[in-house]
C-alpha cells in the first residue's frame, strides 16, 4: 500500500508561525509534511532550526499564524481551545525530553490520568490498560513506583505509556532519548518501530542523535524553520 | 474526573500542609466568631426587645394628635396666600374625650387589653423635704395585665391600693430620697391646688433610676380628684397578643379614635434602627475577617499555582481543558472553606459555651445575669456561605492564571 492511497492522520499545509514582536520571530515557515500511520518520521535539524516549534504545531499546543495543521481530515483553524484539548486527548500522545510525570503518583496512576480525564473506561479496565502499557514496556515491576524511585530511561519510558494511554493515532515526541544513554536510547526507538509497525501510529520524534534518525522510515530536515529534505528511507 | 481533580488538588494542598493549615485557621477564625457574635448580638438584641414588650405597653394611646389642627383661617382660604402670624392654640385641659367609651370598644376587639391612665406631676412632702413625681392613676384590676407593676412591688401589693383611703404606691427611690417608708403618710399636692394626705402602701423596684426615684400610683379615681379632672384620662395602655402587628394595629386605633396611637416599635424607633447599625458593623467586621481568610487561601493556591506549573502544562498537553485546571484550584479553596468552616463550627460553639457560662452582675442591679445568646442554625449558614463565598473568590483568581497558562511556554522552559 502507498502513501497515495491512505488518508494523512496528520497535514500540514504552509505553515507558518510567526511570535509577534518588536522584531518578529519565525519560528516556522511555509511547512507541508502528510504524516501517515505505520511510519516513524524523524525530524532533525540544527538546535534552533524550529524543531520543536513545528512539533507543537503538529500537536495542537499551538497554531499557526499562516497555513493550517488538519488533524483526520479535518481542519483545526476553526476549533476552540476545547476542541483543541479533546483531540489531543483522543488522538495525540506527547513525549518529552524531560518526562514531566505526576511526581505524587505512582506509574501506574500516571498513566492512568489520561483514560480517566477521557472516562470511557470503569476502574478496572483502566487499571488492567495501564498495567498491559506499562508491562510492553517492562516495566511491570515497577507500576508502584512513584517517579521520583525511577531511573531516567524508566520514567521515560512511564511517559511513553501514559502518552499511549487512550490509544492515539499520532505520537509526537521531542527528543524523547535526550537525557537516555545509547543503549536506553536504541529501546526506546524499538518501542517507537513497534508502534508504528504492529498498530500502525504514527510516531513523529524530534532527535538530534543522527545513529537513530537513520533508523526511521522517513527524515524530515529543518533549517531556519524550512524543509530542506524529507526523504524516505530504507 | 471530578475525583480526580479532587485528588489532584488534595495532594498539593498535603503538600503545602502548613501554609493550608494557616488559610483553614483563617477561615475557622472568621467563621467561629461570626456564629458567636451571632448568638451574642440576636441574643441581645431579642432579649432588649422582649423587655421593651414586657415592661411597656405595646401601643399607647395618648390625648395628642399626630398633626397640630388645622387653623380655621387657613381652612377658609385653602389655596390662598394666608400667613399666620402669631396665632396661638387655645390652652385646653387635654385628655381623651369619650375615654369610657373607648376603653369598652379597645376591650371589644380581640386579642387585646386594655387600661386608662391618668398622668399628672405633683409635689410629695414630707417631714419638710419636698420632691416632684409625676403621679400615675391606674385600675388595679386592668393595670395589672398591661404593665409590670404587680411584679415590681418589694414591699404590699398593687391591691392595697384599695385597702387605704388614699393609698400611694411609691418608688423605693423616692422613698429614700424623702425619708418615708411603708405606712407612712405624705403629703401630695397637684398643680390643681388639691392636697391630699396619702399613704404608703407599697413600694416598687425596677432598676430604672427614673421610674424608682420618680414615679408613684394610686388609684384613678383619686388621681383625677386630686388633678381636679373628673372622669379624665390622658392615656390607655393596650397590649396585644400579636405583637410584631403592633404597628399596624396602632394605625388602625389611631385612624378609628383620632388620637396618637403609638406601638412599642415606633416608640423606640431610634434604638431599633441603632440595633440595626449595630449589626450592619458585625457583618462588616466579619467581612474583614473572611477577607484576612481569603487572602490566606488565595496565597496558598497562588504559590501551588507556580510550584505545579510543569503539571498543570502536561496536563494541558495531555487534553485537559482550562475549565479542568480551573476546577483542580477552585477546589483547593472550596476544601480549605469548608475543613474551615467545619473548625469554625466547633469554634463558634465552643465560644457560645463560653460566653454562656459567664456569670457576671450589672451595676445598679443586685442579682447575676448572663449574656443573652440566641442559637440558630441560620448563623451557621450564613457565616458558611460567606466563607464559602470568600474561599472560591480567592481561589478563582490564581486558578484561572493557571489555567490560561501555555504549555508551550513551561514545555519548552523546562527542557
Ligand atoms: N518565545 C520565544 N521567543 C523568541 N524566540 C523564540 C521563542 N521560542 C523559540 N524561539 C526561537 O525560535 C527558534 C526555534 O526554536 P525551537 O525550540 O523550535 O528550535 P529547536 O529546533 O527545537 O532547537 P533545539 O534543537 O535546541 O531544541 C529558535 O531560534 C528559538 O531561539
Ligand atoms: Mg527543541
Amino acid at each position: 500500500m502507498t502513501n497515495e492511497d491512505r488518508q494523512p492522520l496528520v497535514v500540514a499545509r504552509n505553515v507558518t508561525r510567526v511570535l509577534p514582536a518588536a522584531v518578529p520571530v519565525t519560528l516556522v515557515h511555509d511547512i507541508d509534511l502528510d504524516i501517515f500511520g505505520g511510519e516513524v518520521m524523524a525530524i532533525t535539524g540544527p538546535s534552533g532550526s524550529g524543531k520543536s516549534s513545528l512539533l507543537y504545531l503538529l500537536g495542537l499546543l499551538d497554531r499557526p499564524t499562516e497555513g493550517r495543521i488538519e488533524i483526520d481530515g479535518a481542519d483545526t483553524a476553526a476549533m476552540n481551545s476545547d476542541a483543541l484539548a479533546r483531540l489531543r486527548l483522543e488522538r495525540l500522545g506527547f513525549v518529552f525530553q524531560f518526562h514531566f510525570l505526576l511526581p505524587e503518583f505512582s506509574a501506574l496512576e500516571n498513566v492512568m490520568i489520561p483514560m480517566r480525564r477521557l472516562g470511557r473506561l470503569d476502574e478496572a479496565s483502566m487499571t488492567a490498560r495501564a498495567t498491559d502499557l506499562l508491562g510492553a514496556l517492562d516495566l511491570g515491576d515497577l507500576v508502584r513506583k512513584r517517579p521520583d524511585q525511577l531511573s531516567g530511561g524508566q520514567a521515560q519510558r512511564v511517559a511513553i505509556a501514559r502518552a499511549l494511554a487512550n490509544d492515539p493515532a499520532v505520537l509526537l515526541t521531542d527528543e524523547p532519548t535526550g537525557n537516555l544513554d545509547s543503549k536506553n536510547s536504541a529501546a526506546v526507538f524499538d518501542i517507537f518501530e513497534k508502534l508504528a509497525r504492529e498498530d500502525g501510529r504514527a510516531v513523529v520524534t524530534v532527535t538530534h542523535d543522527l545513529d537513530l534518525a537513520g533508523r526511521a522510515d522517513r527524515r524530515v530536515e529543518l533549517v531556519d524553520g524550512t524543509v530542506v529534505s524529507d526523504r524516505h528511507q530504507h | 474526573m471530578t475525583p480526580l481533580a479532587l485528588r489532584i488538588a488534595l495532594i498539593h494542598l498535603r503538600a503545602r500542609g502548613r501554609q493550608t493549615l494557616v488559610s483553614l485557621l483563617g477561615v475557622a477564625t472568621g467563621v467561629g466568631f461570626s456564629i458567636a457574635m451571632a448568638a451574642l448580638m440576636q441574643g441581645s438584641q431579642l432579649d432588649f426587645i422582649n423587655k421593651i414588650i414586657d415592661a411597656t405597653p405595646h401601643i399607647m394611646i395618648k390625648d395628642e394628635f399626630r398633626n397640630p389642627a388645622e387653623q380655621p383661617a387657613a381652612r377658609r382660604y385653602a389655596d390662598g396666600a394666608v400667613a399666620l402670624d402669631g396665632a396661638k392654640p387655645t390652652e385646653e385641659l387635654r385628655g381623651i374625650k369619650g375615654a369610657g367609651r373607648t376603653v369598652t370598644q379597645l376591650e371589644a376587639m380581640p386579642g387585646l387589653v386594655v387600661a386608662p391612665i391618668l398622668r399628672g406631676q405633683v409635689v410629695i412632702r414630707y417631714f419638710g423635704k419636698d420632691e416632684a413625681a409625676a403621679i400615675v392613676g391606674i385600675d388595679p384590676e386592668r393595670h395589672r395585665r398591661v404593665s409590670q407593676l404587680a411584679g415590681d412591688i418589694r414591699d404590699g401589693r398593687l391591691d392595697d391600693l384599695h385597702t387605704a383611703a388614699n393609698g400611694l404606691i411609691m418608688g423605693d427611690g423616692l422613698a429614700r430620697k424623702l425619708g418615708a417608708g411603708m405606712g407612712d403618710t405624705v403629703t401630695v399636692s397637684s398643680p390643681a391646688g388639691v392636697v391630699f394626705k396619702m399613704k404608703i402602701v407599697a413600694l416598687f423596684h425596677t432598676g430604672v433610676i427614673s421610674l424608682d426615684e420618680g414615679e408613684v400610683y394610686a388609684l384613678l379615681k383619686k388621681v383625677q380628684v386630686l388633678q381636679d379632672r373628673q372622669n379624665v384620662v390622658n392615656r390607655i395602655y393596650v397590649k396585644t397578643d400579636d405583637v410584631y402587628g403592633a404597628f399596624d394595629q396602632a394605625r388602625a386605633i389611631e385612624a378609628r379614635f383620632g388620637y396618637r396611637a403609638e406601638s412599642w416599635d415606633e416608640a423606640n424607633q431610634d434604638i431599633l434602627e441603632a440595633l440595626k447599625i449595630r449589626n450592619v458593623i458585625m457583618y462588616t467586621v466579619v467581612a474583614a475577617i473572611l477577607l484576612v481568610a481569603g487572602m490566606g487561601i488565595f496565597n496558598v493556591v497562588s504559590t501551588i499555582t507556580f510550584e505545579k506549573l510543569r503539571d498543570i502544562a502536561i496536563l494541558k498537553s495531555m487534553g485537559f481543558r482550562e475549565a479542568d485546571i480551573r476546577a483542580i484550584f477552585v477546589l483547593q479553596g472550596l476544601i480549605a472553606g469548608t475543613a474551615g468552616s467545619m473548625l469554625g463550627w466547633a469554634l463558634g460553639f465552643g465560644l457560645c459555651q463560653i460566653m454562656s457560662s459567664i456569670e457576671f452582675k450589672v451595676r445598679f442591679a443586685t442579682d447575676l445575669t448572663q449574656l443573652p445568646l440566641y442559637y440558630s442554625p441560620w448563623h451557621y449558614a450564613i457565616a458558611t456561605v460567606f466563607a464559602m463565598t470568600a474561599a472560591g473568590l480567592a481561589a478563582y483568581i490564581p486558578a484561572r492564571r493557571a489555567a490560561r497558562v501555555d504549555p508551550v511556554d513551561i514545555i519548552r522552559g523546562a527542557a
